[in-house]
């Protein structure tokens, strides 16, 4: 836990990017000294002073030192005065929390990475690690799905991954427009056809809790096993620091033992409904 | 004929199946081939065939007057195409286009739906294999449906 747990530490936005409507990738510069190292998966709070504060993954490189980088979908009041920031106004930091996308231990299996939506976002610094020590890994395949070619996150990012000939990058959308010559359907549809040995492979999946679902079904049908299957879960946080009680998820609290978590360890709250 | 029992043999559609069972598909089958843009079937026609993708990629799509046809699936390697062939009035009910060059094998149905007629236990396990792939589709059609990405 950061010693500075409860009080944020004043960042100022240094460069804001639009991705796609209502959705803006933030790189954030603390006003003195660097940002606290982080491990892919975990997440800040982030202050809009004077609005609220909410959770949001980093989204950047872990090795970049110098900002935490973040995308935020605007949903509501916070997270839509954290998207209208301009580069040089401030806000409140608090993080790293929660825990990580097993990065280090899926080294020597394949590994397999299904992303619904702004689901990507969380799951790019466990990608940007992987494909920076490549050699460590087996077969790599991403696998991200959205509602249509405009929603495409990460766009140009996506089609660099694809150029490379050691990672499968395949793409589904929804909703196809004329023209778009990719997959149209879900993303766990993409599941069955994929090169992997289920055996030897760590998933990691990250999107809308529906689509996990369907995810961890088409994922079973293959054989992977519950504890190689790791998901990115979201509640609301408040206190971000297992105090409150927000966060719960069964006998677990998303922001201390999440929000990433092992598969087996929650399989039997997971379609508990209203958990 | 043995290639094609080969080719089937090794599709995931077929996994498990007899060396019985597989010779009664390929009496029915035959190897085809579409160009990218080439329609494997329309709406309307007759289903007279059922197919087993082995490489390329296969777009459904519906068509309305006076718009660009709405693609609502992609089927591809390791996939089956059409449901049509086992229900009556045996028409198909969307377009199928490749987009990319296509191989597949191609079983014609009337011959199939007498084999499964004619030896049940052939038909139960080409049923077997069959409504877990529509159910599976029809799952993924919901989803889809449900549009989770995004502000809801
Ligand atoms: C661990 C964790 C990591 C997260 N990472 C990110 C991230 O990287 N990027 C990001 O944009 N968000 C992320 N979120 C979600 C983010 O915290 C919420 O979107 C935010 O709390 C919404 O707050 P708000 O005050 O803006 O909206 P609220 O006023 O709380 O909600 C407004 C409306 O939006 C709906 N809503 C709330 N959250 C979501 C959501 N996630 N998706 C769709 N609809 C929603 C609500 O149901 C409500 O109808 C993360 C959440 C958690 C727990
Ligand atoms: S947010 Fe308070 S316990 Fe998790």
């Amino acid at each position: 836990m950061p010693a500075n747990a409860f009080t944020p530490s004043v960042y100022r936005v240094a460069r804001r990017r639009r991705e796609l409507a209502g959705v803006v990738t933030l790189e954030l510069a603390p006003l003195s000294g660097a940002p606290p190292a982080f491990a892919p998966g975990q997440f800040n709070m982030l202050y809009a002073f004077g609005v609220g504060e909410v959770a949001v993954s980093m989204s950047g490189a872990a090795s970049d030192t110098d900002t935490f980088v973040h995308t935020v979908r605007e949903v509501g009041a916070v997270s839509r005065a954290l998207g209208q920031l301009r580069p040089g106004a401030t806000l409140g930091v608090r993080g790293p929390f929660g825990t990580a996308w097993p990065v280090a231990a899926a080294a020597g299996t394949d590994v397999l990475i299904v992303a619904g939506g702004l689901g990507l976002a969380p799951l790019r610094p466990a990608i940007r690690a992987i494909l920076a020590e490549r050699a460590r890994y087996g077969r790599v395949t991403i696998l991200f799905g959205c509602r249509n070619p405009g929603e495409m996150l990460y766009r140009s990012e996506l089609a660099q991954w694809r150029r490379r000939f050691d990672v499968d990058v395949e793409v589904t959308v929804d909703h196809a427009e004329p023209g778009w010559r990719g997959h149209v359907g879900v993303v766990p549809a993409l599941i069955a056809q994929a090169e992997f040995d289920p055996r030897e492979t760590t998933a990691l999946v990250c999107g809308p809790e529906i689509m996990m679902r369907f995810v961890l079904s088409a994922l079973r049908e293959r054989g992977v096993a519950d504890e190689h299957i790791y998901l990115s879960m979201e509640r609301n946080m408040k206190c971000a620091i297992g105090l409150c009680g927000h966060c719960q998820f069964g006998p677990a609290f998303i922001c201390k033992d999440g929000p990433v978590m092992r598969y087996d360890a929650i399989a039997g709250i997971f379609t508990v409904r209203e958990v | 004929m043995e290639g094609l029992e080969h080719i089937l043999q090794e599709h995931p559609f077929f996994a498990g199946f007899t060396a019985e069972h597989l010779r009664l598909v390929a009496g029915c089958a035959r190897n085809r081939r579409f160009d990218a843009e080439q329609y494997v079937f329309r709406e309307g026609e007759p289903a007279d065939e059922f197919f087993v993708i082995r490489h390329g990629r296969v777009a459904l799509e519906i068509a309305e007057p006076g718009r660009a046809p709405v693609v609502f699936a992609t089927l591809g390697q390791g996939e089956i195409l059409g449901a049509s062939w086992v229900v009556p009035p045996y028409r198909w009910m969307f377009d199928a286009r490749a987009v990319a060059l296509t191989r597949v094998i191609g079983i014609d149905a009337a011959c199939l739906r007498g084999k499964c007629e004619a030896d049940h236990d052939f038909g139960y396990e080409m049923m077997k294999r069959f409504l877990p792939v529509v159910t599976r589709r029809l799952h993924a059609t919901r989803l889809q449906i449900l549009d989770v990405y995004g502000k809801r």
